[in-house]
């Protein structure tokens, strides 16, 4: 069978054999119609015993004319398909490394299209509410994005649930306890970057999958804590208002920059410690290798939240007094709830003790404190990374919500 | 005559509401005070352009003869003209389809058996080719067993559903040979309804033309000219108006021609659908 196309003097000629339009020829005239001059016409050839009744019905829904004779089948000139084309919209490119690949602000109209496809003029407007590079963009999410995906564990495989150990049933409620606290933080942590990425125009690709695999890994956090609470026959411990309520304080905040300061630079850096913390001092196993992968995963959180923010505030000079007076409100806000709740707290010293006895309180005790300033130091840190005065990260490192997240 | 021109439309599928709508938005910002009237049925539809409710309407073919019968009895022959069409409505075919290896190769062989049409007022699915097989000396009403799919009557087969259920009668033996448009053909092939290769074009009828924008007798001129300049200014490069031309189903609007329609005009009379003065003479017509 032919299907190649020559051109003669009076246009190019197709020949398609016995193929039917109906049995996929449409794709080679579709072709030779891109291909021919729209100024010439199109002689079709091929026996099969349809292909004049198709070839009419087919051009038509696409404004060309066929006349029929003698075996050809002529497509008149005309633009056909490529006249949908005229105005479309090339919507940046997909490669980030090219010049003016992400755009500040990328047409409503190139709605969910992959970045660099060419858009056809008249798709429907999307409602992207945070569709300003500004705002989103942070250079690093590309790479922290690859590593994320490469640094993915499966809880079945990755955690000996089998691992044998018995505990003190007041060190065993200890576990649970926070156990139940890293259930609850991890929840606000899935939810909040998940309200800002169904808000985001899906241009800035890369951040947009920085996002939904952090969503992944905190859902998968939120398994395995689970699961860790359950494995020895036991059910969730307290939840407090207090700590609730300082949770609450990052559901409502309506900037993706200061929310991300806050949850990740704040909170997930936090969080890092802690979960180190239980990696060394954990009295089992299993959670010893739970917390060790997830807090690998919350570095990577950190390290976005950290990469955006430095690429915002070069944007954006006037960003670090919002994120200080929105790091003020939320103590100012949390100045009457008691932080973290007392049960937690207690729980932390009793598992970092391993015992129920003085003398391990009193190691769990100390190990706490340290912990404590650990935490305060690491976030002194990050501030200063980001520019703030020593004096600056140090007041905002204290006001941080003692609820850790 | 109030100073807003009126359309007429029948409302054959929920995208008639989506492309009036869009046009009228289109109208009014181009400065024609413009609101449309859908109907469930093109007879009540023409009927309403003799009554003074519509200035003009979006026709079948069969709408249009018929209206053009009903102006020549009231004398408005002169006031009730086919303005405008789609491109996709000029030189349309129907084509019969049988059953490959069936022993139907030639019209003779048609004879005799059940043939699966559209609607009892598809002009093309039903009235063109019979009429066409009329004039090949196949009288329907005496030589074939003809098999209708009435779907939605009174939209004169603009609902595709007649042809696709006798394609559907075809492949499952219930008729001999079924009638389509021919772009049809290919859909119903490409989708399935019809398996490739296991269907084959019999015969193929002559040209016909399809829809026209029909005037009323007394339809403002000066709001039937701005309707014919904003008509034909429609652009498909236009995005704003691409989409209600693709819903149209057209790349274009041409000058309306009547020289197409001269089968049905036959098919009409032979079958009785109208009478001369356009009163509807089927009898078994429901709509």
């Amino acid at each position: 069978m032919t299907t190649a196309t020559e051109t003669t003097i009076s246009g190019p000629v197709l020949e398609l054999g016995a193929l039917g339009m109906d049995t996929g020829a449409h794709v080679l005239v579709a072709h030779a119609l891109r291909q021919r001059d729209p100024a010439l016409p199109l002689c079709v050839r091929g026996s099969h015993p349809e292909l004049g009744v198709h070839l009419s019905g087919w051009c038509r829904k696409r404004g060309l004319a066929v006349q029929s004779g003698g075996g050809e089948h002529r497509i008149a000139p005309g633009p056909g398909e490529a006249q949908r084309w005229r105005g479309a919209q090339r919507a940046g490119a997909s490669d980030p490394g090219v010049p003016g690949a992400v755009v500040a602000q990328p047409s409503a109209r190139w709605g969910v299209a992959a970045r660099g496809a060419l858009v056809e003029q008249g798709a429907p407007e999307f409602h992207f509410p945070l569709s300003d590079k500004a705002a989103l963009w942070a250079d690093d999410a590309a790479r922290l994005y690859a590593t994320a995906v490469a640094a993915q564990w499966d809880p079945n495989e990755a955690i000996d649930w089998a691992a044998p150990f018995e505990l003190p049933d007041e060190v065993e409620d200890a576990v649970v306890q926070v156990m139940t606290y890293l259930v609850e933080n991890e929840n606000a942590a899935l939810l909040v970057p998940a309200r800002f990425l169904g808000q985001m125009h899906p241009h800035f690709r890369e951040v947009l999958q920085c996002l939904a695999i952090t969503i992944a890994d905190e859902a998968r956090h939120v398994e395995v804590f689970t699961r860790r609470l359950r494995l020895k026959g036991r059910g969730p411990a307290l939840s407090t208002a207090g700590a609730q309520a300082s949770l609450k304080t990052l559901f409502d905040e309506p900037e993706f920059s200061v929310a991300s300061f806050l949850l990740s630079v704040l909170g997930e850096g936090t969080f890092v410690n802690l979960l180190n913390f239980l990696n060394t001092y954990a009295p089992d196993p299993v959670t010893r290798q739970i917390c060790r992968l997830a807090s690998r995963d919350e570095a990577r959180h950190v390290a976005f939240g950290m990469s955006h923010l430095a690429w915002q505030m070069e944007q954006d000079p006037d960003l670090q007094h919002r994120l200080n007076a929105a790091v003020e409100r939320r103590y100012d806000e949390l100045a009457s709830t008691d932080g973290l709740n007392e049960e937690v707290f207690d729980a932390l010293i009793v598992l970092a003790a391993g015992a129920f006895t003085p003398e391990a309180v009193a190691t769990g005790y100390e190990r706490v404190q340290r912990l404590k300033q650990e935490m305060a130091d690491g976030r002194r840190a990050r501030l200063a990374k980001l520019g703030f005065a020593p004096e600056t990260a140090q007041a905002l490192s204290e006001r941080h919500t003692r609820n850790f997240m | 005559m109030s100073q807003t021109l009126v359309l007429g439309a029948v409302a054959y599928a929920p995208k008639v509401v989506t492309i009036w709508e869009g046009f009228k938005e289109l109208f009014v910002r181009n400065g024609l005070p413009f609101d449309f009237i859908l109907y469930s049925n093109y007879e009540r539809q023409v009927e309403a352009q003799f009554s003074g409710e519509v200035h003009v309407a979006w026709n079948s073919p069969l709408a249009w003869l018929r209206a053009e019968r009903m102006a020549k009895a009231r004398g408005v022959s002169d006031q009730v003209r086919a303005i405008a069409m789609r491109d996709t409505d000029c030189d349309l075919t129907s084509v019969i389809v049988v059953r490959a290896g069936a022993g139907i190769n030639s019209l003779a062989d048609l004879r005799g058996k059940r043939i699966g049409v559209g609607a009892i007022d598809s002009p093309q699915a039903t009235l063109i080719p019979l009429q066409w097989l009329r004039e090949q000396g196949i009288d329907p009403g005496t030589a074939l067993t003809v098999v209708r799919h009435d779907v939605l009557g009174g939209k004169h087969g603009d609902h595709v559903g007649g042809e696709r259920d006798a394609a559907r009668a075809l492949v499952a033996g219930e008729v001999d040979a079924a009638v389509m448009i021919d772009g049809n053909h290919l859909q119903f092939t490409q989708e399935g309804t019809l398996p490739a290769g296991r269907t084959t074009v019999l015969a193929r009828t002559p040209a016909f033309d399809h829809c026209n924008f029909t005037t009323s007798p007394g339809a403002p001129a000066d709001l039937m000219a701005r309707f014919e300049t904003l008509i034909r200014a429609m652009s498909f490069d236009d995005p704003q108006v691409r989409p209600l031309l693709e819903l149209e189903g057209l790349r274009e609007w041409k000058d309306g021609r009547t020289s197409g329609y001269a089968w049905l005009d036959r098919a009409v009379d032979a079958s009785g659908f109208y009478d001369a003065q356009g009163n509807i003479t089927a009898h078994d017509y429901r709509y």
